[in-house]
């Protein structure tokens, strides 16, 4: 017996690049079947406890969002798991993999548990917490990789600290590698980049801001990935920015080695030049780098060689964000822009949609060991509806999250998400 | 009027017209500054209050004396001794001065940007005393002036600028005003004191001062900011001045009439031998001084005009 039936659907199925009409049939959570023909509509129709028309919009895999900081323990002034979660849900996410750059760190099973249940019993979405690959992300003592990869831990992470004793990180990766964990890592040289608020060039100059060259993050790369084919881990190059990095890249995937990397959506959409008079709403870790990086960085999501679009949510409260440029913090908030920021590329022709939620639903789900991200039956049936082409100018104070830090206020942006189910269930509709 | 702005920030937003509306202003400071009587009433009435969140004693006493002469009433806050080091926002700083009602407020602080920041926060009119590594507008408008006088024009000069560009506000806001008055200007410095993208500005970059000066009308030179250095920018002082500081012997390679500017204060033996900041034939730097409390008179004056007639406009609505 199907529980649900969704006709009249645009169906984006990431797996096979379809893009196209068609019908979902969901039974217990999971999707049973995919309906690419009218043949047998009726049939189910007949037998289908709810039917749902999805009047031609497009119906795709919720988005799995590698990298969300949900800023419990520490700041729930900033974001807590029930405001996170709602903006997810109104954001087409159906599952956070969230970052354990809070304070304290996540980096003991029992705070890996406090993520599990507060997700659970507040967010509407699914929650995956990742746990720190270092005691207190200091970058000296593993954390308990075994015991949090049982407590529900998908991957292990220093977030923006890098490790930087390689000694240390090394041995993070060997121990990992037994344990088939994925390490996930923001790869920076921190020497070159120390104190940088913005990337080197004649806008930084201008302005006069300390700067880094892009140069940074490829160094960063290029010592992560001889580690990892040191090791063998798996390893996973998160929030890349720039050309410098993608040949390191190329050169690690086409060896054979276990790696896979990812882009925020800011760096995707977003450049240097948009800071503009100094707005601190800009600021970003690594920081927006010119057009061209971020021309590269779209151009290499559409060839595979970036395997992952994320939001990288960093809630920030005003205070953190009223402040001269250097002294402010960096990050944005992103759950709830991150799909009609992605319909950017859609529209400019860089991206399919069924590109875009590869990128964002199913290669992360891939990566972290999800059966999440697919349109297929035995799948679950986390979905977002979305009309792509829908106007809207973006407000920051109508965002769900608690922080309002998005570079996109007062933006034209196009693409709205209609509805949201996460196994099935109804946690969003506009 | 030709000056449209109501804050003056930085030298990138002027265009030549009010540059030279300022400096034309200026000159008649000049000559009030010397007269026997130096009092003016452009500021009457008018609050003006100096915040310096970086110390400087001559800024501060220039733009201090500046108002004063002007008929303001000029109160100093030296920011780093007080709220700051409690904790308290620039943004708190900034509404708790304007509760106070000031007209003029001059601003200077350590980070770049910070000085728009506040601008935004106040209803008066806010002049930009330096910020960070990124403007220091009055200076390159005194800087100008003493150019204009010495040379009779302020177009068509070869301008060379010394030494720890990378760090350097007064370098920024004179690359930019000399470029929009139609200037050659030559960067010279070790490449570690080059910020990056440096030649996108429309400049020559040198890293020898024999090259650099060669012809030149005007040498500038800028302060070694040992304070700004985390280190490792330089091997060492003497080194430095060895390769980049300027004595007789480098100073031959410019033309025979340049003249020698500095922003003060002076590292005498790191970026220039004393002799050549003491020569009365070729030193402009005492005059730079001089011409530093003319040209924020003259600042301070236009923004005032500015403001008064935004405020009126303002009553005639209400």
């Amino acid at each position: 017996m199907t529980d649900m039936l969704l006709t009249n659907a645009r169906l984006i199925d990431p797996e096979t690049g379809r893009d196209g009409p068609g019908a979902l049939c969901i039974a217990d959570g999971n999707i049973t079947k995919v309906l690419t023909q009218d043949t047998d509509l009726e049939d189910k129709m007949f037998r289908a406890r709810n039917i749902f028309d999805c009047g031609g919009k497009c119906l795709a895999p919720g988005i799995v969002d590698l990298g969300v900081k949900v800023c419990e323990p520490g700041e729930r002034h900033k974001e807590s798991f029930r405001s996170a979660g709602l903006a997810a849900a109104a954001g087409g996410v159906t599952t956070m993999v969230t970052r354990p750059d809070t304070l304290p760190a996540i980096d003991s099973p029992e705070q890996l548990e406090f993520i599990a249940r507060r997700g659970a019993e507040a967010a509407p979405v699914r929650i995956h917490p990742m746990a720190a690959l270092t005691k207190g992300r200091a970058g000296r003592e593993m954390v308990e990789i075994g015991f949090l990869q049982d407590a529900g831990a998908v991957a292990f992470s220093d977030a923006d600290a890098v490790v930087t004793d390689t000694r240390v990180f090394a041995r993070c990766l060997t121990y990992a590698h037994s344990l088939g964990a994925l390490v996930i890592a923001h790869p920076q040289d921190p020497g070159l980049s120390r104190g940088a608020a913005a990337t080197s060039g004649k806008f930084a100059s201008l302005r006069g801001l300390p700067a880094v060259s892009p140069m940074a993050e490829r160094l960063g790369l290029e010592r992560d990935l001889a580690l990892a084919e040191m090791t063998g881990a798996r390893y996973h190059a998160d929030n890349l920015s720039c050309t410098a990095s993608l040949a390191a890249l190329d050169r690690a995937k086409k060896a054979g080695l276990d790696v896979s990397a990812g882009a925020n959506i800011h760096h995707l959409t977003l450049n240097a030049l948009d800071v503009g008079d100094y707005r601190t709403f800009f600021k970003m870790k690594p920081p927006l780098r010119d057009e061209d990086d971020r021309v590269a960085l779209v151009e290499a999501v559409a060839s595979g060689l970036i395997d992952v679009i994320s939001s990288m949510h960093t809630p920030q409260d005003e205070e953190s964000k009223r402040l001269p440029f250097e002294e402010a913090a960096s990050g944005a908030v992103a759950l709830e822009t991150l799909l009609p920021a992605a319909m950017r590329l859609y529209h400019s022709g860089a991206l399919d949609l069924p590109q875009l939620f590869r990128a964002m639903s199913l290669i992360p789900s891939r990566r972290l060991g999800l059966p999440t991200g697919r349109l297929a039956a035995g799948a679950p049936a986390d979905l977002v509806l979305f009309d792509p082409d829908a106007p809207f100018v973006l407000d920051r104070f109508a965002l769900r999250s608690k922080s309002k830090n998005t570079p996109f206020d007062g933006a034209r942006m196009e693409g709205r998400v209609l509805r949201t189910w996460v196994g099935g269930k109804d946690v969003f509709a506009a | 009027m030709s000056f449209r702005h109501n804050h003056l920030l930085g030298i990138e937003s002027l265009a030549p017209d009010e540059i030279r509306a300022v400096l034309d202003l200026a000159e008649t400071y000049v000559d009030l500054n010397r007269a026997e009587a130096k009092h003016g009433d452009a500021l009457a009435g008018l609050t003006q209050i100096n915040m310096f969140f970086e110390n400087s004693t001559r800024t501060q006493a220039s733009f201090e004396i500046a108002g004063l002469r002007l008929g303001a009433d000029v109160m100093n806050m030296s920011m780093q001794a007080s709220s700051i080091k409690k904790g308290e926002t620039l943004i708190d700083t900034a509404l708790t001065l304007n509760a106070m009602h000031p007209d003029l407020l001059v601003v200077r602080h350590p980070h770049s940007g910070a000085v728009n920041l506040l601008a935004e926060k106040v209803n008066c009119a806010v002049l930009n005393a330096g910020d960070g590594r990124h403007e220091h507008p009055t200076q390159a408008l005194l800087d100008a002036l003493t150019i204009r006088r010495a040379k009779g024009r302020l177009h068509r000069l070869s301008v060379a600028i010394c030494g720890d560009i990378a760090h350097s506000r007064v370098a920024r806001s004179n690359i930019l005003l000399l470029g929009k008055m139609e200037n050659r200007v030559r960067l010279i410095g070790p490449p570690t004191l080059m910020p990056a993208g440096i030649a996108e500005f429309g400049v020559e970059v040198f890293d020898d001062m024999a090259k650099g000066l060669e012809g030149v009308d005007v040498v500038m030179m800028l302060r070694l900011q040992k304070e700004r250095m985390d280190g490792g920018f330089i091997p060492s002082e003497r080194e430095y001045f060895h390769r980049f500081g300027l004595d007789a012997a480098k100073l031959a390679h410019a033309r025979s009439d340049a003249i020698v500017m500095h922003p003060g204060p002076m590292n005498r033996g790191v970026e220039i031998d004393g002799t050549i900041a003491d020569d009365i034939n070729r030193s402009v730097i005492q005059d730079q001084v001089e011409m530093g409390v003319a040209v924020r008179m003259a600042a301070m004056d236009l923004l005032a005009r500015n403001l008064r007639a935004a405020r009126k406009k303002e009553r005639e609505h209400a």
